[in-house]
C-alpha cells in the first residue's frame, strides 16, 4: 500500500486553464528537472510535501464536483507526476471508479529516463507509466525545447524520454495539449520553433497547442529558497512574439476535433 | 367578463377582475430558449441621448459629485413641469419623466429629516431655503425629529459607538418595491377602485389603533394614485386606463416608479421584476407588426437610461456608509416558474444587452435570478456580459423560490420580497465583531472606552478560552439583539408616521406582509476569532489600565473560506445564535424577523471603529464585506472559498448572504468565450450547493491601480465594479474604499 500514497505539495480548488472545464488540481511534490524559469522551485525537493492517500485526495476533490459539469475533473500536476507514476495510477484508477475525468499535467521527465531504451525496443514505456496512461483521459505535455543540447542547457536534463512519451501518447490516442513556454532568448528563435513544429506534425493526438509566455511571478520563490536565478533581466515576451510563435507551432499540425472552444 | 381592447389577445381569467399580475404573467409570457443573435445595437436616438447623459455625468463628477440641487421646492409628484435630458431632443426620448425639472438635478426631500436635507445642500455649496426651514422646524415635523424625540440614552449610545450604524433614522428606509407593473396592466382608475373597496372593508365598528392607522394609510395611497395621474398628465399622458401597447406599458410602468423616486429618498429604490412582464407587451406588438426588434430594444435602452439617472441628495455620513452614489434601482431578469418553465424571455436578453449598447453601468442594479436549470444559452450570455462589464449580480432562484414564490423582486441589494405583497423594514446592520470585543471587555468600547454595553465581567485570564468567552459572547449578543430590535421598532414607527411611502404602498396589496431586516457586519472576523480561541492559543495583551487591547495567537487554526468544516460550523453557530436572539423579540407591526450577512461598503467605516481582533485583524482596518471570508484567509482557491459561503443556510439569513468575488480574466480562461463558460460552471456548482448570492468581477488588480491613479482616462469613466450588494463606478469610490477594493482583489484569485 505504501507506494500508493502520494507526496502532495498543495491543492487548488479552481483550475480553469489546466485541462478542459473546471478542475481540481493536485500539485505533487518533487521534480528532477531544473528549468531556469521554473515558477515553482519549492516543488523540486522529492522528500518534502504531505502524504495523502488516493482516497483522501478524491474525497477532498469531490467537494468541488458540482462545479465540474461534463468536462471538468481532476488534474495532477507537479512537481513532476511521473516521479510518482504508480501512485498517480492508483489515484486515477480510483477516480475512474468514481466517474471522475483524469488529466495528467507533465513535463514527461524522470530519472532514469526509463521510458527511452525500452520504448525504442518494445514500443512501450516503463510498466508503471503504461499503467498510468491506461487510466489517463488526457495529458498536458510541456515540451521545453526540441533540441536535446539546448534542452539540457535550459532544464539540466535530456529530452529523449519526453519525446518518447509524446510519441507513445500519440500511439495510444490519448488527447493531448502541447505546451511550450516562450522565453525570449532561450526558446523563441524561429529555427527551434520550426523544429518543434516539425515534430508536432508527426503526432496524431493533439487537441491544442498553447504558448505560455514566460513570466517573472515566481522569482520571489527562488529568492526565498536562496537559489540564484539564472534568467535575471529576461523580460516576458511581447504579445506579438507570442502570436508569431503560436502561428509557427500550429502550422500544418493535424488537430483532434474538440468540443472545447 | 368583457375583454378590454387594451388586453386584446391576452389569456387567463383570474387577473381580469382583481389585481393579480403574477397570474397575468404566467398565462401570457413566452419562454425563450434561443441565443443572443436576435439582439440589435443602439439606435441613433439612443446614441445621442446616452452621449448627452455621459456629458452630464462627467460635468457632475467635475463639480464634486453633484450637478445641480433644488433648494426652494419640496419634492412631490407634481412639483415640477416636464423635464427632459435635453428639451431640444425631447422627441427622441421614448420614455419620459425626470425627478425634477432638469437631468441629474437632486430634489429637496425634507420629510426624512430637514437637518439632513439642508446639510446635503450646504455640503455641495447650495443655500437651503429659509422659508422651508421655518416650515419644517416650526409647523411640520420630520421622521428624524420623531426618532430622536423617542430614542433612549442607550440607543443614542450604541449609535454613537457605531455598534449599530447606517440606521434609517436620517433618510428614507427604502426597500419597498411598488408593483409598478400594475399601472401598465390595469391603469390607475382600477387601482383606485380596488383601494376604495379595501378602505370600505377596513375596520367596521372596531376603531383600534391598528385600524385607524391603516384607514389613514389607504386614504394616503388613494391620494397618491390620483397624484400619479396628474404627474403623467404633466408629460401629456393619461394613465387612468391600461397601457395599450409596449411603448405605453414601459411608460406607464416608469411613471409608477417615478412617483416613488419623486416622493421618497429610500436607501434602496428598486424597480423590481419587470423584464418578463414587459416582454408580453413587446411580443404582442411584434406579432401585430406595430413594433420592430430595433424599436423594442430602443424602448428598453431608454427605460434603462432613466434608471441610470436616478439621484438623491445625500449627506457625507450617508456617503461614507453607501459609497459611490448608489440608489439600488435593482431590476431582475430570468428565474424559474412554479410550473417548471423558466422565465427567460427575449426581454431578459434586452436588459442585459443595454450594458453592451450603452456600456457598463452600476444602475440599474441588474440581477440575474440564477438556476442551473436556466437555458445554457442564457447562462452563457449573462456570464459573457459579466466578463465584459462586471456589472451583473447573481442570486439563486433555487433557494428563493421555495420561500418567496416565482414573482418576487429584489428590494435592495440582495433581499427578496414578493412583488406587490410584501415590504421590508430595513434595519442596516449590527457590528458583531465589536460585540465580540464587548464580550471580552465587559461592554466597554475599545475605541471610545465608554461603557456602551452592559457592565458584564471582563475576561482577566492570560489566555482567551472558549469556556470563558462563549457565555459572555452569548450574553452580549442577547443585549445587542435587544437594543437593536427596539431601535428598529422605534425607527419604523416614526417612518410610518412621518414619512409614509404612499406611492409605493398604493401599488402593493393593502394586506401587506412585512419582514424585519436585521443584519450582521464583521461575520468572517468573528468566525476566525472564535476559531483562533478554540483551535490555537490566544494570549491577551493588556494596556497599563488592564484593558484588553490586543491578541497574540500561537499556533495554526482553521479559518472560514477554506471549505474547512471546523470553521464553517462556527459560521453557522454565529448566525443561528444571533437570529434566535433576534426572534425572541416583539417586532413593530408583527413583522417577520430576518437577518442578512451583507455590509454594502460600510465594512470600511465599521472597521474604522473596531479594535484589534483575535483573528489578527488590526484596529481600524476594514472588515471583510458581507459574507466574504477575511482578507488573505483563503488558502485553497476560489471554489474552496465559495464552498464555505455556500454552507450558510439561506433559511437563516432570508435577507441575503452577499458574496463578492474578483477573478482575474487569465484565471477564468484564455478567451472571453472560455471565460464565460468557466463562469457558468462556477455558478452552476456554487448555486447547486445552495448558496444565495454572487457578485462577479472580472478584472485584474492592474486595472484598479491604474484607474485609481488616472481616473481622468476616458476608459475609466464607466468602469463599473461589484461591491457587497451593489455596483459602483470605481472612480466614484473614496480613496479609502478604492484601496480596500484593491487590497481585497489582490488577495483574491488572480
Amino acid at each position: 500500500m505504501e507506494q500508493q500514497e502520494l507526496r502532495v505539495h498543495s491543492f487548488e480548488s479552481f483550475g480553469s486553464v489546466d485541462g478542459p472545464g473546471i478542475r481540481f488540481i493536485v500539485f505533487l511534490q518533487g521534480c528532477q528537472m531544473r528549468c531556469a524559469y521554473c515558477h515553482n522551485p519549492d516543488t523540486w525537493n522529492q522528500h518534502g510535501g504531505e502524504i495523502w492517500t488516493p482516497a483522501a485526495i478524491l474525497d477532498r476533490a469531490e467537494r468541488y464536483r458540482s462545479y465540474w459539469g461534463e468536462k471538468g475533473g481532476i488534474t495532477v500536476s507537479g512537481g513532476e507526476a511521473l516521479l510518482q507514476a504508480s501512485a498517480v495510477a492508483a489515484l486515477f484508477e480510483q477516480a475512474h471508479m468514481r466517474g471522475i475525468n483524469t488529466c495528467l499535467d507533465s513535463s514527461g521527465f524522470r530519472l532514469p529516463p526509463a521510458n527511452t531504451e525500452e520504448a525504442n525496443a518494445t514500443g512501450k514505456l516503463a510498466d508503471d507509466i503504461e499503467r498510468l496512461l491506461s487510466v489517463t483521459d488526457m495529458v498536458l505535455l510541456d515540451i521545453k525545447h526540441i533540441d536535446p543540447v539546448r534542452h539540457k542547457a535550459l532544464t539540466g536534463q535530456d529530452n529523449a524520454g519526453i519525446i518518447a512519451l509524446a510519441r507513445r501518447l500519440s500511439e495510444l490516442g490519448i488527447r493531448t495539449w502541447i505546451r511550450h513556454v516562450l522565453v525570449p532568448g532561450y526558446t523563441d528563435d524561429e529555427t527551434s520553433l520550426r523544429a518543434l513544429n516539425s515534430f508536432l506534425r508527426t503526432l496524431e493526438n493533439i487537441e491544442r497547442i498553447e504558448i505560455l509566455p514566460y513570466h517573472t511571478m515566481g522569482i520571489y520563490k527562488w529568492q526565498k529558497l536562496g537559489i540564484p536565478y539564472r534568467l535575471e533581466g529576461v523580460e516576458p515576451p511581447t504579445h506579438h512574439a507570442v502570436l508569431e510563435a503560436e502561428r509557427i507551432l500550429h502550422e500544418g499540425v493535424v488537430f483532434l476535433s474538440s468540443n472545447n472552444p | 367578463m368583457e375583454i378590454r381592447n387594451e388586453w386584446r389577445g391576452f389569456k387567463g381569467v383570474k387577473w381580469l377582475d382583481e389585481v393579480n399580475v403574477r397570474d397575468f404573467i404566467q398565462n401570457n409570457y413566452t419562454p425563450y430558449d434561443g441565443d443572443e443573435s436576435f439582439l440589435t445595437g443602439p439606435t441613433e436616438a439612443t446614441n445621442i441621448l446616452w452621449g448627452k447623459l455621459q456629458k452630464l455625468q462627467k460635468a457632475e463628477r467635475e463639480k464634486g459629485g453633484v450637478l445641480d440641487m433644488e433648494t426652494e421646492i419640496v419634492s412631490s409628484m407634481t412639483a415640477y413641469g416636464p423635464g427632459y435630458i435635453d428639451p431640444e431632443t425631447k422627441d427622441l426620448e421614448k420614455v419620459v419623466g425626470l425627478q425634477t425639472d432638469k437631468p441629474l438635478k437632486r430634489a429637496f426631500m425634507p420629510y426624512g429629516g430637514i437637518k439632513m436635507a439642508e446639510q446635503a445642500c450646504t455640503t455641495y455649496g447650495y443655500q437651503p431655503s429659509e422659508k422651508l426651514h421655518e416650515i419644517f422646524t416650526k409647523y411640520c415635523k420630520t421622521h428624524n425629529d420623531g426618532v430622536f424625540d423617542a430614542y433612549t440614552d442607550e440607543m443614542k449610545r450604541v449609535r454613537h459607538n457605531h455598534i449599530l450604524t447606517g440606521l434609517p433614522d436620517t433618510y428614507g428606509r427604502g426597500r419597498i418595491v411598488g408593483d409598478y407593473r400594475r399601472v401598465a396592466l390595469y391603469g390607475i382608475d382600477f387601482l383606485i377602485e380596488q383601494k376604495e373597496i379595501d378602505k370600505y372593508n377596513c375596520g367596521k365598528r372596531q376603531m383600534s389603533e391598528d385600524i385607524i392607522r391603516l384607514r389613514e394609510e389607504i386614504s394616503m395611497q388613494i391620494k397618491a394614485l390620483k397624484e400619479m395621474k396628474k404627474m403623467a398628465d404633466i408629460y401629456g399622458y393619461d394613465i387612468s386606463q391600461p397601457a395599450k401597447n409596449a411603448r405605453e406599458a414601459v411608460q406607464w410602468l416608469y411613471f409608477g416608479y417615478l412617483a416613488a423616486i419623486k416622493t421618497q429618498n429610500g436607501a434602496a429604490m428598486s424597480v423590481g421584476r419587470v423584464s418578463t412582464f414587459l416582454d408580453i407587451y413587446i411580443t404582442r406588438d411584434l406579432q401585430e407588426g406595430t413594433l420592430t426588434e430595433q424599436e423594442a430594444q430602443e424602448l428598453i435602452d431608454h427605460l434603462v437610461l432613466k434608471f441610470r439617472m436616478v439621484k438623491f441628495a445625500r449627506i457625507p455620513a450617508y456617503n461614507e456608509v453607501f459609497s459611490g452614489d448608489p440608489v439600488w434601482a435593482t431590476l431582475e431578469v430570468a428565474g424559474i416558474g412554479q410550473d417548471g418553465r423558466h422565465q427567460v424571455t427575449k426581454n431578459c436578453y434586452r436588459f442585459l444587452h443595454t450594458l453592451e449598447n450603452m456600456g457598463p453601468s452600476p444602475e440599474p442594479n441588474l440581477t440575474v435570478l440564477y438556476s442551473p436549470r436556466l437555458p445554457e444559452t442564457f447562462k452563457r450570455y449573462a456570464a459573457w456580459i459579466s466578463v465584459k462589464t462586471s456589472s451583473v449580480q447573481y442570486e439563486n432562484d433555487e433557494v428563493m423560490r421555495p420561500i418567496w414564490g416565482d414573482d418576487y423582486s429584489i428590494c435592495c441589494c440582495v433581499s427578496a420580497t414578493q412583488t406587490g405583497k410584501e415590504m421590508q423594514f430595513f434595519g442596516a446592520r449590527a457590528n458583531m465583531a465589536k460585540t465580540l470585543l464587548y464580550a471580552i471587555n465587559g461592554g466597554v468600547d475599545a475605541k471610545t472606552r465608554e461603557q456602551c454595553g452592559p457592565k458584564f465581567r471582563p475576561i482577566t485570564s492570560e489566555y482567551l478560552t472558549w469556556e470563558e468567552l462563549e457565555p459572555r459572547f452569548r450574553d452580549m449578543l442577547e443585549w445587542l439583539a435587544d437594543v437593536y430590535v427596539n431601535t428598529l421598532n422605534l425607527i419604523h414607527y416614526m417612518h410610518d408616521k412621518y414619512f409614509y411611502e404612499a406611492a409605493e404602498m398604493a401599488l402593493i396589496d393593502t394586506d401587506v406582509r412585512r419582514t424585519f431586516a436585521t443584519g450582521i457586519a464583521g461575520f468572517s472576523h468573528v468566525i476566525d476569532s472564535i476559531c483562533a480561541v478554540k483551535y490555537a492559543k490566544v494570549k491577551i495583551i493588556r494596556d497599563e489600565t488592564g484593558f484588553n487591547v490586543d491578541y497574540v495567537t500561537e499556533g495554526d487554526y482553521p479559518r472560514y473560506g477554506n471549505d474547512d468544516d471546523r470553521a464553517d460550523e462556527v459560521a453557522l453557530w454565529v448566525l443561528k445564535t444571533f437570529l434566535a436572539k433576534i426572534k425572541r423579540h416583539h417586532t413593530y407591526r408583527n413583522a417577520e424577523p430576518t437577518t442578512s450577512i451583507l455590509t454594502i461598503t460600510s465594512n470600511v467605516v465599521y472597521g474604522k471603529y473596531t479594535g484589534n481582533l483575535p483573528d489578527g485583524r488590526r484596529a481600524g482596518a476594514p472588515l471583510s464585506p458581507g459574507a466574504n471570508p477575511s482578507y488573505g484567509a483563503e488558502k485553497n482557491g476560489l471554489l474552496a472559498s465559495l464552498n464555505s459561503v455556500a454552507k450558510i443556510p439561506y433559511e437563516y439569513a432570508l435577507d441575503g448572504i452577499s458574496n463578492t468575488q474578483t477573478i482575474a480574466p487569465s484565471t477564468l480562461g484564455r478567451t472571453d468565450e472560455e471565460r464565460a463558460n468557466t463562469l457558468v460552471g462556477v455558478m452552476d456548482g456554487y448555486f447547486s450547493k445552495g448558496a444565495h448570492h454572487l457578485n462577479v468581477n472580472v478584472f485584474g488588480v492592474d486595472k484598479l491601480l491604474d484607474a485609481m491613479e488616472h481616473p481622468e482616462k476616458p476608459e475609466y469613466a464607466n468602469f463599473t465594479i461589484r461591491v457587497s450588494g451593489y455596483a459602483v463606478k470605481f472612480i466614484d469610490l473614496t480613496r479609502e474604499q478604492q484601496e480596500d477594493v484593491i487590497a481585497r482583489s489582490a488577495h483574491e484569485f488572480l
